[in-house]
């Protein structure tokens, strides 16, 4: 448990003079949920996206399984085990569910434009029957098979975040970034999205690192939590740890009045 | 490419490997097949007339289809693909005549030559997108003309250059019976070819990046990379239609392609339908057989007694043209994803008939 597989060292992001993010190090340990917290314009999609490779930090590193991927593009890092999703659906809308799972496997697929069409003179069918075994595995753990033929474009909200975490678990990722996995989901969509990041953590042996809003979920599931507040981490640690943090009631939580009360009585 | 999720009763799948072809059920690929081996059949009752038709249809359409794999998958947009056309047919000539390379292996060599240029003309469309990049290619439209104007050593300059029939274990195809076959060869092997590319890895690659280029980033798809491709994948195509064109007319003059050219093509995958390979044989079907309607409903009409007049007799090159303009503009407005998706609501239609749904 104790090996690194994240390391976030003073990472600092700056738009102008906007700081979004200020100097924030924390690291995620193999096999962790680990979630991000904090309200909103907090630093916490920026900072998902300076991992990912969408933004150029400032100041910092970020290093992925002892490697410094800090200025990698992102099509590298998925190379190097790396997935995510995104917090607005980023399916490939006008592709069904299959095919959108299938550019998953980009990175492991060898054909190109000139073997690829040769497709039974070259392995290509062989390449593609085999990884869409492996897709096919990823639909039946997520239970999108009844919707594997159709255009992702026309599913549900909940579906398409579906086909977005198998998409994302496609790319065979030694960590899976997720940003908020159950945002506007009714209750039933949540307990089923919060099994599969379990189920993907434990069985797969994927490491998640989430931003989520939904603090029953983050307590439940979440080996470790960060807060973020105005981009500078406030604390990271146990989720009892964290929630029990004044400044975290403060910053993110809202303190209730009885508590003030509560506490001007004692 | 099996987007149909509705399928015939008792087709069942049971490998994955059908679930993976290119036809969506075995009835169709079995009139697929009879339809390639019945047009093989066609020399033998069409005259010459309708076989410059079959002909024309067949290097349009493959260049109009590298144009929709840049056009309709990758989602840039290219107004020179008249001038690729144009380049393929003059590299074809050029590396017969100069280097003696047979006809069978120039043609293809011209399509990695214009493939070569069209990727040149395409660097700048891995940094812009949208209308900079429609000027940026427009620039490349007017870059090649000029060049084929002033290169003669390429071009033959403003007397064109002659280009020798294809010729195969000294049979020599210089009839239209007989180029025909080549025609018709080239077609489904380029078809086909475009087909497999859009089931496998970069064919999908492509799709990604039109819709969503920052997400297929994430998945590991190098952007520059593939837009780049794009931009080469197509410029194959129409080089490859223009050396078939070159080596079907035997010679080649650089008044033919010209922005109209780059329109046409096009027109031809907005009517046929963005992002669908049987789409564009259908716009380029219907392109190439709208003047040739045109003209024969105008020969009839120039019989009768009211028919006979002067506006339309006489005007007919006029009306040709406008005709096109009016039938892209028809399409955008009534049917905008094209006769391919048109096929495919009337085959529904038919399909659940006499219930609506």
């Amino acid at each position: 448990m104790a090996e690194l597989i994240l390391k976030v060292e003073q990472l600092s992001l700056a738009f102008g003079g906007v700081k979004a993010l200020t100097d924030v190090s924390f690291s995620v340990k193999k096999g962790a949920v680990f979630s991000i917290i904090g309200p909103n314009g907090a630093g916490k999609t920026s900072m998902l996206n300076c991992i990912s490779g969408r933004y150029q930090p400032n100041q910092g590193q970020v290093i992925f399984q002892d490697k410094d991927v800090t200025h990698l593009q992102p099509n590298d890092r998925a190379d190097l085990g790396m997935g995510r999703t995104f917090q607005n659906l980023a399916l490939f809308g006008h592709l069904s569910v299959l095919d959108n799972i299938m550019v998953g496997r980009h990175h492991l697929l060898k054909n190109n434009w000139l073997t690829g069409p040769l497709y039974w003179l070259s392995n290509a069918q062989t390449e593609e029957l085999e990884h869409r075994r492996r897709v096919e595995e990823i639909i039946d753990f997520l239970e999108i098979s009844h919707i594997r033929k159709a255009i992702a474009g026309t599913l549900s909200y909940g579906l398409r975040k579906r086909v977005e975490l198998a998409r994302a678990m496609a790319l065979n990722p030694k960590m899976i970034l997720l940003d908020e996995p159950m945002a506007g989901m009714n209750l039933e969509e949540k307990e089923d999205m919060a099994r599969y990041i379990l189920d993907l953590n434990e069985e797969f042996d994927i490491t998640v690192v989430m931003i989520e809003h939904d603090m029953g979920v983050v307590m439940d599931i979440s080996h470790e939590v960060m807060v973020l507040d105005f981009g500078k981490k406030l604390i990271c640690g146990l989720p009892e740890e964290v929630m029990a943090d004044p400044h975290v009631k403060r910053a993110y939580l809202g303190i209730d009045d009885d508590d003030i009360t509560l506490q001007e009585v004692s | 490419m099996s987007s149909l999720t509705m399928r015939p009763c008792g087709d069942f799948r049971t490998s994955y490997k059908q679930d993976n072809t290119i036809f969506e059920t075995s009835t169709i690929r079995w009139v697929a097949v009879l339809t390639v081996l019945l047009l093989c059949t066609a020399p033998l009752f069409l005259d010459g007339y309708y076989l410059t038709l079959c002909i024309q249809v067949s290097y349009l359409g493959i260049a109009a289809l590298g144009l929709n794999i840049l056009v309709g998958y990758t989602g840039q947009i290219s107004l020179g693909h008249g001038a690729f056309f144009g380049f393929g047919a003059f590299a074809s000539a050029w590396l017969n005549t100069s280097f003696n390379i047979p006809v069978f292996l120039s043609i293809p060599l011209a399509g990695f030559l214009t493939m070569a240029v069209g990727m040149m003309f395409g660097l700048p469309a891995a940094r812009i997108k949208g209308l900079y990049l429609a000027i940026a290619t427009l620039a490349s439209q007017f870059i090649i003309e000029d060049f084929f104007g002033r290169a003669e050593w390429f071009s033959g300059g403003p007397s064109g250059a002659s280009a020798e029939p294809l010729s195969l274990f000294g049979f020599v195809f210089d009839t239209d019976q007989s180029f025909y076959f080549v025609a018709l060869f080239a077609l489904v092997t380029m078809y086909v070819w475009g087909c497999n590319l859009m089931r496998s890895r970069d064919g999908r690659a492509f799709v990604a990046i039109r819709d969503h280029y920052l997400s297929a980033e994430i998945m590991g798809i190098k952007l520059n990379k593939y837009r780049l491709l794009s931009f080469g994948v197509s410029s194959f195509y129409a080089g490859i239609g223009g050396a078939l064109y070159a080596h079907y007319l035997g010679y080649v003059s650089a008044e033919g392609f010209t922005i109209f050219m780059s329109i046409q093509f096009l027109a031809m995958i907005i009517i046929g339908g963005l992002g669908s390979i049987k789409g564009t044989l259908m716009g380029v079907i219907f392109m190439v057989l709208l003047p040739e309607v045109l003209e024969s409903t105008v020969s009839v009409l120039k019989d009768t007694d009211w028919g006979n007049v002067p506006m339309i007799v006489d005007g007919l090159a006029y009306i040709k043209e406008m005709a096109i303009g009016l039938v892209i503009i028809g399409f955008l407005i009534f049917e905008p994803e094209g006769l391919a998706h048109r096929w495919a609501q009337i085959k529904n239609y038919w399909k659940f008939y006499p219930f609506s749904y």
